[in-house]
């Protein structure tokens, strides 16, 4: 077979995708900024696509700081898809990380100040993990879908670290979880030299800290274990058939526990990095909603297509513009539309295999007939719910 | 005595939405397509439904109004359904993605449109709760089922027990329910003896939306006196009712019941004695019903069957 040429590729084709999507996603919104004020529209438009940057160099800190989370919540889904499971247990393993994260940060003062903090990453990603292990068992085991039981763990996890936290670790004052040992505050790695504004004389440093790049190393080891071991191949078995995966030998039973308590602690260490941000971070709000940043990791995942590498730049993106829906609120609009806009885009995302063969089409300037053979083979970054 | 009936009447209002919900969530699956939008599709019928209750309590009241409203939530749950049929019918999408953009859709939206049409620019939505039957004549004096049936309800529950009927004999007793499985089964089968597989897959799809629209409303009439723009998460438990009720309408059933009773349980323990004393934390109840379902589950979930071709787009020319 011939070399094709870098247009045809998957990843240029994907890509363009994503991006007709997205351009449908933003002009939806726009229209709706038309209908409820017109005047105003344009300069609502202006602030989703600036971004972060209305807050200047801050601002765009910001916009890193809230895609840790969500980039790691994306890399749960997206690696669970990626092996045939869908995860949607991300709320309840991200709010067990970020509890235990945070039980270590505040009692365990004895632990010097690296380690404090690192044990402390350790022990929520742990504690994700574990949390997915039961549904991981059951599934495996027991034959229980993992979507049924992952809902379970979610309102389990969520009651369980309300009860955990008014008795451990509670500021009953500002009815919120305690501050963290400084010691186990996640250092800066030299971001807040950069992203900062200056207010008269002091430096207005965004709460981005070195949580940023371990999602970007958690991104690329994900990317590694999926694509380039045989330990990941063999979870990916698994998910595409796990019948035909036991016949060639994998323990499949295994491979979908392993799948689940990876996934979980990618949850967990979002979870994890989130909450253990200082002052200006986050606490754990009692209250009985699941935690939205484990649902984000659905829309990430599907936006990124399962790939670790677009995940990272999905989750940079819908951080990117629900910072500018934040800004949007000075002109009194609502920044419920950026998650109507992202809606729009999933829903989009979802016609991808048109867009494809339309892309081809006009690449080729053939009928998509003689390329819908490879382009079928190539949709498998689909999440596959194994029934 | 009046511990039981208490603990039964509200054992009926948390069950009859999961009821009404999963039991659409069951027509769309066994037509071919996993719809994971049920709790999105219940935000908009709680939305609309109860957004013209807000504007219409003021010339009505009591029984129409709330069945004029039960009108709207079907309506709209049937269209919003409409966008994850066309996705996952005509364009052969992920069924997950389309469902997952429905469920992210609809909170941004009713919140966005409430926020932006409400004069006082707040996303609850109030209503004056003017449903409540205190008892129906004759029926309430039949011994234990009078009290519980017929005392202190709402209308909205013997809604749900006619769904239930309604929806066996479809399902079970009808050309058009027996054809419905087939296309959840081995859709290319049926299409070889003629059956349109497009056309019943929407009717599932639509059956699904109109049923978890209403859902919405039925969970928060009898619940609040406002709405917020969320259900709960009841349309993810209503997928985990349908799915531990096997997508057999009476096991949906039982499910239903077994979830409501443990949540009731949750919710109303401090006014049992016994449960009380125990000086137990709410939190701790709060997990009951679903550590409850997942023991269930373990035990009951080995030979567990999906309708077989459930969640993959049907593609005329595959095999």
């Amino acid at each position: 077979m011939k070399k094709e040429s870098i247009f045809l590729s998957k990843g240029f084709v994907n890509a363009t995708a994503s991006v007709i999507a997205i351009l449908v996603g933003i002009v939806f919104g726009f229209v709706i900024l038309l209908i409820s004020n017109p005047s105003e529209a344009i300069a609502g438009l202006g602030y989703i696509f600036r971004g972060g940057f209305s807050g200047g160099a801050k601002g765009m800190g910001q916009v890193l700081y809230f895609s840790t989370p969500i980039i790691l919540t994306g890399l749960s889904v997206g690696f669970a898809f990626k092996t045939g499971l869908f995860n949607i247990g991300a709320p309840g393993q991200f709010l067990t990380g970020a509890f235990v994260a945070i039980l270590v940060g505040v009692k365990w003062t004895f632990l010097p100040a690296p380690f404090h903090w690192i044990v402390a990453v350790i022990c929520g990603t742990l504690a994700g993990g574990v949390w997915a292990l039961v549904p991981g068992f059951f599934k495996a085991y027991l034959n229980v879908n993992e979507v049924i039981s992952c809902i379970m763990f979610n309102y389990i996890g969520l009651y369980g670290v309300n009860f955990l936290v008014k008795k451990n670790i509670y500021d009953s004052l500002k009815a919120l979880s305690q501050n963290v040992a400084t010691t186990a505050v996640l250092p800066k790695a030299g971001l807040d030299n950069i992203f900062f504004n200056t207010v008269g004389n002091t430096k207005d440093i965004s709460t981005l800290n070195g949580g940023f790049y371990i999602a970007i190393a958690a991104a690329v080891v994900i990317y590694i274990v999926l694509n380039k071991t045989t330990f990941g191949y063999e979870l990916k078995a698994c998910g595409y058939n796990r019948f035909a995966s036991r016949y060639a030998g994998i323990n499949e039973k295994r491979s979908i526990v392993l799948s689940m308590f990876i996934s979980g602690m990618l949850s967990g260490m979002g979870g994890a990095l989130l909450y253990l941000s200082g002052a200006s971070g986050r606490r754990i709000k009692v209250v009985d909603v699941l935690a939205a940043e484990g649902f984000s990791g659905i829309p990430v995942a599907l936006l990124g297509l399962s790939n670790p590498i677009g995940i990272v730049f999905a989750g940079l993106f819908i951080s990117y513009i629900t910072i500018g829906g934040d800004y949007m609120q000075r002109l009194d609009f609502v920044p419920e539309i950026i998650d109507i806009i992202i809606a729009v885009i999933i829903y989009f995302s979802a016609f991808s295999l048109l867009f494809r063969n339309v892309i081809i089409k006009i690449l080729t300037g053939k009928s998509d007939k003689e390329l819908a053979a490879p382009v079928a083979v190539v949709d498998d970054s689909a999440a596959s719910e194994e029934k | 005595m009046d511990a039981l009936y208490f603990l039964l009447n509200k054992t009926l209002i948390f069950s009859v939405p999961l009821l009404i919900v999963a039991l659409g969530g069951m027509f769309s699956e066994r037509s071919g397509v996993v719809n994971i939008a049920l709790d999105g599709i219940m935000i908009m019928g709680a939305f609309t439904s109860i957004f013209f209750i807000n504007q219409m309590q003021a010339v009505m009241s009591g029984q129409l109004l709330l069945l004029l409203a039960v009108l709207i939530a079907m309506i709209t749950g049937a269209v919003f359904s409409l966008l994850h049929a066309y996705a996952s019918v005509n364009m052969k999408a992920d069924q997950t993605i389309s469902g997952t953009a429905l469920n992210m859709f609809a909170p941004a939206f009713a919140i966005y449109v409430a926020r932006m049409i409400q004069e006082n620019g707040v996303q609850q939505i109030q209503f004056k709760n003017t449903f409540l039957i205190s008892a129906v004549p004759v029926l309430s004096k039949i011994p234990l089922i009078g009290d519980v049936l017929f005392e202190n309800t709402y209308i909205t529950t013997y809604i749900g027990i006619v769904v239930l009927i309604v929806s066996w004999l479809v399902l079970y007793k009808t050309r058009f329910g027996l054809r419905l499985r087939a296309c959840g089964e081995h859709p290319h089968a049926a299409d070889s003896v003629g059956i349109n597989v497009y056309r019943m897959r929407y009717s599932g799809v639509i059956i699904s939306g109109a049923l978890a629209g209403l859902g919405g409303l039925v969970f928060v009439v009898p619940t609040s006196t406002n709405f917020n723009e969320t259900v709960a998460g009841y349309g993810f438990l209503a997928l985990a009712v349908l799915i531990f009720g096997q997508w057999k309408p009476m096991r949906i059933l039982y499910a239903s019941l077994f979830f409501g009773l443990m949540k009731t349980i949750a919710a109303a323990y401090s006014g049992i004695e016994v449960l009380a004393a125990l000086k137990i934390p709410s939190d701790i109840y709060k997990m009951i019903p679903y550590f409850a379902t997942l023991i269930v589950l373990a035990f009951t979930s080995k030979n567990s069957q999906a309708p077989k071709a459930s969640g993959i787009p049907y593609d005329q020319g595959g095999r």
